[in-house]
């Protein structure tokens, strides 16, 4: 028997499910050879970078950082997608996460590596890398980086891992190929009760445990422009802006991610429309919040009125940089607010396009942050405006295509919605939550007290 | 302990541009030509800003040489993730050439743009490589550098006094751009020392300092125009 024989006459939603893994249409293959060229391409990009040094770009003086620190924090910020989202759904025990959790959290394993690797593209000298271990200096908020990150990355996969054993588990037992993989990664496991108790424990404690983690991650980030003086990069309030936005984008993504999924795995039965209510309510809620930050963030440099500050303010608000500053304005804030907020377009239409105006615009306010900032140096220097060259651009699209890539390669090894919570809700939560409702209720007055 | 440091005085300075030419020279400074020039990537670790103040007719321009301040607070140390660049014990901030990893966050840090990156490998015209100067590294391509103060000349009048069994004597240790300066508006010397020139015109009225407000302390001194 193939193994899509031995899928095709599983019940529901182990076929359903596990499907993917068996079956591969052409399509798949058209699109992995198009992700796999662009990303030789990035990668031949930057071979011509590693011979040439860092002179291929559209970097000057002073405009230090540009396309590969911008991708840094946003690649970082998508990364939040999964874990943090996940994680708060089931700190939070919200029943409707079961078949979105899994998508999320492989996000964000697969997307860090790609957002970690872009400093060391960014590097002058990226062999001596290691220098950051053999020389470490503590103060350093770029070291403090390396460590959060090193941390995120360890913790989300342990935490992508975890909850995957018992799915793991069953494809071992199905026999599916490759036979030795699985039987690797489901480390001898059995579906007994005790097991399970187990398993949900430990999952519990991760969930609460990456919480912090994540939220450090991007707050670092934040602190790396704003522990320095620069105008506009000194500021407060930069390491929860970070945060806020990494999550803002990581909900865009992983909607974007559902939508595809659903598609192309025709999913529709597990990818609802009230999952993509719920992620669009989600979306509204850190629409408003990014607005509120920039806004407070933007009224305090404008209202204290310093010179310096002033003049990168209204090169954003009026001058050269008003065309993307503007847009992501647009992408930000009013595209998703009106869509997020009728209930009509909250919808897997309305919501994929307010997903993708959001991380449009989120990879805009990042370069927003970095480069006018980068062109108003306090000494008020002769600037150069900054223009990316083909190969910053190409290493960009060969890392969006890699994360791609990986991201589809990762459907074909790995059930995308996770099968046994799935069937754990419908064994187990309607019981659940019918009691979790009734003990919110007031008690019998007159019964307790007897 | 010596604290060295840099007095420039705007009244003296008329722009010839003779210490960024001494620099250039004494440091081994890449020479990038046009192509560099037009893309922003010049390397000068003495830069002559020009101000133009005023509409024509009553136009003033004023000159103000900026080397690396060499804060006693430089932001720019702090930020290195793998300290390849410190303050030593005489004040003078420091650049490891060949530990430097290239992230370019201590020259994002610095508030005055005096650092820079070596975009391109460094390259010299013909006539130039038989003066390259032998005490001072050339730097590879993808590092950050900037004015170190000529350090190189502190060692070398360090060892002389040394072996003449006398202590250094103030005209001992001279960068280059104090020493080619035609109408002596750079002044050097240990700014703790009393006897030394620096330390007297960093006191003067006119003294000022570059940023004061942001706390960097800087070594480099100006002596304000009088009208």
């Amino acid at each position: 028997m193939t193994d899509l024989e031995i899928v095709s006459r599983l019940p529901q939603d182990e076929r359903m499910l596990l499907m993917p893994l068996v079956r591969t249409t052409p399509i798949f293959w058209r699109w992995a050879a198009v992700m796999a060229a662009t990303t030789l391409w990035g990668a031949f990009a930057y071979s011509q970078q590693l011979r040439n040094g860092l002179g291929v770009t559209g970097l000057n003086t002073p405009e230090y950082w540009g396309i590969y620190i911008i991708c840094f924090v946003f690649f970082i910020g998508i990364s939040h997608a999964g874990t943090l989202i996940s994680a708060i759904l089931r700190v939070a025990n919200a029943e409707w996460r079961r078949s979105i959790t899994r998508s999320a959290e492989f996000i964000t394993v697969l997307v860090i590596g790609f957002g970690a690797v872009q400093p060391i593209l960014d590097l002058g000298r990226p062999d001596r890398v290691l220098n950051v271990v053999l020389h470490a200096q503590p103060f350093s908020p770029l070291l403090w980086d390396v460590l959060s990150i090193g941390l995120y990355f360890t913790a989300s996969s342990i935490y992508l891992y975890v909850p995957m054993i018992p799915d793991l588990a069953r494809i071992r037992d199905l026999g599916l190929r490759p036979r030795l993989l699985y039987w690797f990664l489901a480390i001898g496991y059995r579906d007994t009760k005790q097991a399970r108790e187990t398993l949900e424990r430990i999952i519990g404690v991760l969930a609460v445990m990456v919480i912090p983690i994540a939220v450090s991650v991007h707050t670092v980030i934040g602190w790396i422009f704003a522990l320095t003086l620069r105008p506009m990069w000194h500021s407060a309030i930069f390491g929860p802006y970070f945060v806020i936005g990494a999550i803002f984008s990581g909900i865009a993504a992983l909607i974007i991610a559902m939508a595809i999924l659903r598609r192309v795995y025709d999913l529709g039965a597990y990818f609802k429309d009230v999952h993509f209510n719920n992620m669009g309510l989600l979306l509204l809620v850190t629409t408003v919040l990014w607005f509120y930050f920039t806004f407070a963030e933007h009224l305090t440099v404008w209202y204290g009125g310093e010179e310096a500050e002033l003049a990168t303010l209204y090169s954003k608000l009026t001058g050269s940089f008003a065309v993307p500053f503007w847009l992501m304005v647009a992408c930000c804030f009013f595209v998703p607010f009106g869509l997020m907020a009728r209930r009509a377009t909250r919808n897997v239409t309305g919501t994929t396009v307010a997903s993708v105006a959001v991380v449009l615009g989120m990879w805009l306010e990042r370069y927003n942050i970095v480069v006018p900032t980068s062109l108003h140096p306090r000494g008020g220097m002769a600037t150069l405006h900054y223009v990316p060259s083909w190969v910053e651009l190409s290493i960009m699209a060969g890392t969006f295509s890699g994360f791609v890539l990986v991201y589809m390669v990762a459907t074909k090894f790995f059930p995308i919605v996770s099968i046994w919570e799935i069937q754990e809700g419908r064994e187990k939560s309607v019981e659940e939550v019918s009691e979790r409702v009734a003990a919110y209720l007031p008690d019998d007055v007159a019964a307790v007290a007897s | 302990m010596a604290r060295w440091g840099m007095v420039i005085d705007l009244d003296r300075c008329n722009g010839c541009q003779a210490c960024e030419v001494a620099c250039r020279s004494e440091n081994n400074v890449a020479v990038g030509g046009p192509q560099a020039a037009s893309e922003n990537r010049t390397i000068s670790w003495m830069r002559v800003e020009t101000q133009v103040e005023g509409e024509w007719p009553d136009v003033r321009a004023r000159f103000v040489p900026q080397p690396c301040m060499h804060c006693d607070r430089p932001p720019c140390t702090l930020v290195c993730p793998v300290q390849a660049t410190s303050i030593d014990h005489e004040g003078i901030v420091n650049q490891i050439y060949a530990r430097c990893i290239g992230c370019r966050y201590c020259a994002n840090a610095c508030p005055y743009t005096v650092k820079f990156f070596n975009w391109r490998r460094p390259a010299y015209p013909e006539s130039v490589l038989p003066g390259l100067n032998p005490d001072v590294s050339v730097r590879p391509v993808g590092v950050v550098e900037k004015c170190t103060f000529c350090h190189h000349r502190l060692q070398k009048a360090r060892d002389a006094a040394r072996a003449e069994k006398r202590p250094l004597r103030e005209e001992d240790y001279v960068p280059a751009c104090a020493e080619s300066c035609p109408t002596g508006a750079i002044v050097f010397g240990d700014l703790d020392d009393p006897g030394h020139r620096v330390a007297q015109l960093s006191r003067d009225p006119r003294a000022f300092r570059l940023e004061e407000r942001l706390g960097t302390q800087p070594k480099v001194y100006y002596l304000a125009e009088q009208d």
